[in-house]
């Protein structure tokens, strides 16, 4: 199989132009100035301790991640471990029906919430039927965190569902014949052992609400805007694609970085099992 | 292990859980049936906007484009990206690892870092904004998800089989045809599935590489969201979430009924 890896030299040109080329040029431009030369000012502009209206949107939005994410695993832990427990059959029932909204397009999934949220939206028109106080969510910091959660959901049960399904179970009677009771197993045996799954639901949740702009577009109006909200900003209307590439530079990095931590923390754990 | 019963909680959770994913798809179904054009009030029940939708010439051009988008991209992907499976798998460590790095990074990086970098290589290439540039865009994405679906049929392929073929008499593309694509084909096909969906369901990498006058669904549903979606997009949504939801119901049932057979012939499925 000498000559095999020539198959993969279609690819390995497609990727240096489409994958490789088009970061790189990313980075050049987050370091030129309109003139054309090397500059830093597109970083001043952000790490500007002065005036921190940029570092405080990449707060805000990190903010509004971390939350949608730790909401998403409180929400979705308990709905993993049900779906683990059912019946084979049912339990394929069940999972088939969580993927299945995912193929309604999601921008539409989100504007429906619009429709619920609003001030004489459904849930208001309900919850005033009932004599109950209206909820004025709409356009603030928790419409967006309610539609990262509705969106990302889905991406922190499977993970970890998948986690606890492939989980020996022979561990769990093992601990219940030692005498551990029930919440001493779930605590000490079962939840340690899906970490590998809730890791990877955090990742596939906090990553893309990080970076997200619709939703916040959506949901969220003018005020609450995200780091990708800016980025879009600067591409699509203000045309300084200097400014918008170190953006995209910094987002890139944060992203990347924290990967790397998820990962190492990761193999970390991998290495704990083994040593068990 | 004792077989735990579901106890009312867990289905009062589960039904509360599902009430959350499916009440923006309800109203959206909805509201497809409604009279009335506002997205507030029901007008009473009607089915004029599936009627305008197949004369509203954006929205059936924004379709037409999505739909042959996807497929001509996720075929060119699977072509590039399978072959480009077969040459990373059987080459040597170093190219094999620079290779799989490189293809995780349009999967790690931000969907927006994605499209914007590949906005700036158009521009800097000199190609026009338009169909081609989303056609090489949406290939770019596709083939990292099928490289990672092939890759694990090539791992669980016996090493020896290719070189049998070749001792046995048949010519390297031979022996590629009947012997390697074969096994690998469940992989290939999961690779062009997963490649289509994400083209139909993409719209971050869609908006930057776009042009005036190409639009995806994704992208005019996002335009019309600032001025009001128009209700024959309910309808249209309407239809492909039924479509979809009877093809994934056959599919299922028919690869339940496979299971059913293999563990009849005593094949256990490891499924």
């Amino acid at each position: 199989m000498k000559k095999a890896y020539l198959t993969a030299l279609p690819y390995a040109v497609y990727a240096c132009i489409f994958i490789v080329a088009p970061l790189i040029l990313i980075v050049v431009y987050s370091f030129t100035s309109s003139g054309g030369e090397f500059t830093l000012e597109h970083f001043q502009r952000f790490f500007n301790f002065d005036n921190p209206a940029y570092m405080l949107v990449l707060w805000r939005s990190v903010r509004t991640a971390f939350v949608s994410t730790v909401i998403c695993l409180l929400i979705g832990y308990p709905m993993a471990y049900i779906l683990s427990k059912i019946s084979a059959r049912l339990r394929s029932i069940l999972a088939f029906l969580f993927v299945l909204p995912m193929w309604m397009n999601f921008l539409l999934r989100t504007y429906a919430w619009m429709t619920l949220l609003e001030k004489t939206g459904i849930i208001n028109t309900l919850l005033g039927a009932m004599g109950l106080p209206a909820l004025n969510i709409m356009y603030t910091e928790w419409a967006v965190v309610l539609g990262n959660v509705y969106n990302f959901l889905p991406f922190m049960i499977l993970p970890i569902y998948t986690s606890l399904t492939k989980m020996d179970q022979s561990l769990i009677e093992a601990a219940q014949d030692l005498g551990a009771n029930r919440r001493g197993v779930f605590f000490k045996v079962t939840f340690p052992l899906s970490l590998p799954g809730v890791i990877s639901g955090i990742s596939m949740t906090f990553m893309p609400a990080v970076t997200t702009f619709i939703i916040s577009r959506l949901l969220g109006g003018g005020q609450n805007a995200l780091i990708g909200d800016i980025i879009e900003n600067q591409f699509k209307v203000v045309g300084d694609w200097g400014f918008g590439s170190a953006l995209s530079v910094i987002l890139m990095v944060l992203i990347l970085l924290s990967m790397n931590i998820m990962r190492r923390y990761e193999a970390e754990n991998a290495e704990g099992g083994v040593l068990l | 292990m004792k077989k735990q019963r579901i106890g009312t909680w867990s289905v009062i959770y589960s039904a509360l859980i599902f009430a959350f994913l499916y009440a923006p798809i309800v109203v959206l179904i909805i509201f497809s049936f409604n009279e009335s054009k506002s997205r507030g009030s029901w007008g009473g029940f009607s089915l004029k906007w599936y009627e305008s939708l197949f004369r509203n010439s954006d929205i059936m051009d924004a379709l037409y484009t999505t739909l042959s988008v996807a497929f001509i991209a996720s075929l060119v992907a699977v072509v590039i990206g399978t072959a480009a499976a077969i040459g990373i798998y059987y080459s040597r460590k170093r190219f094999k690892s620079l290779m799989t790095n490189i293809t995780y990074l349009p999967m790690l990086n931000p969907d927006i870092v994605t499209g914007i970098s590949l906005l700036i290589l158009f521009l800097f290439l000199g190609i026009n904004l338009g169909y081609t540039s989303l056609l090489l865009a949406h290939i770019t994405f596709d083939i990292p998800y099928v490289i990672l679906s092939v890759m694990p049929k090539l791992n669980q392929l016996d090493k020896n089989l290719y070189e049998a073929a070749l001792d046995l008499g048949a010519t390297p593309l031979e022996a590629f045809f009947k012997v390697i694509l074969p096994e690998i084909s469940p992989g290939v096909f999961t690779g062009f599935i997963l490649a289509f969906t994400m083209s139909i369901d993409d719209f971050v990498i869609s908006f930057f590489t776009t042009g005036p006058g190409t639009s995806t669904l994704s992208v005019t549903i996002y335009s019309m969201a600032r001025k009001g979606i128009k209700p024959e997009i309910n309808a249209l949504s309407t239809i492909m979430f039924v479509v979809i939801l009877i093809l994934l119901v056959v599919v299922n049932i028919r690869s339940a009924k496979d299971v059913k057979k293999d563990s009849h012939r005593g094949g256990g499925s490891f499924l």
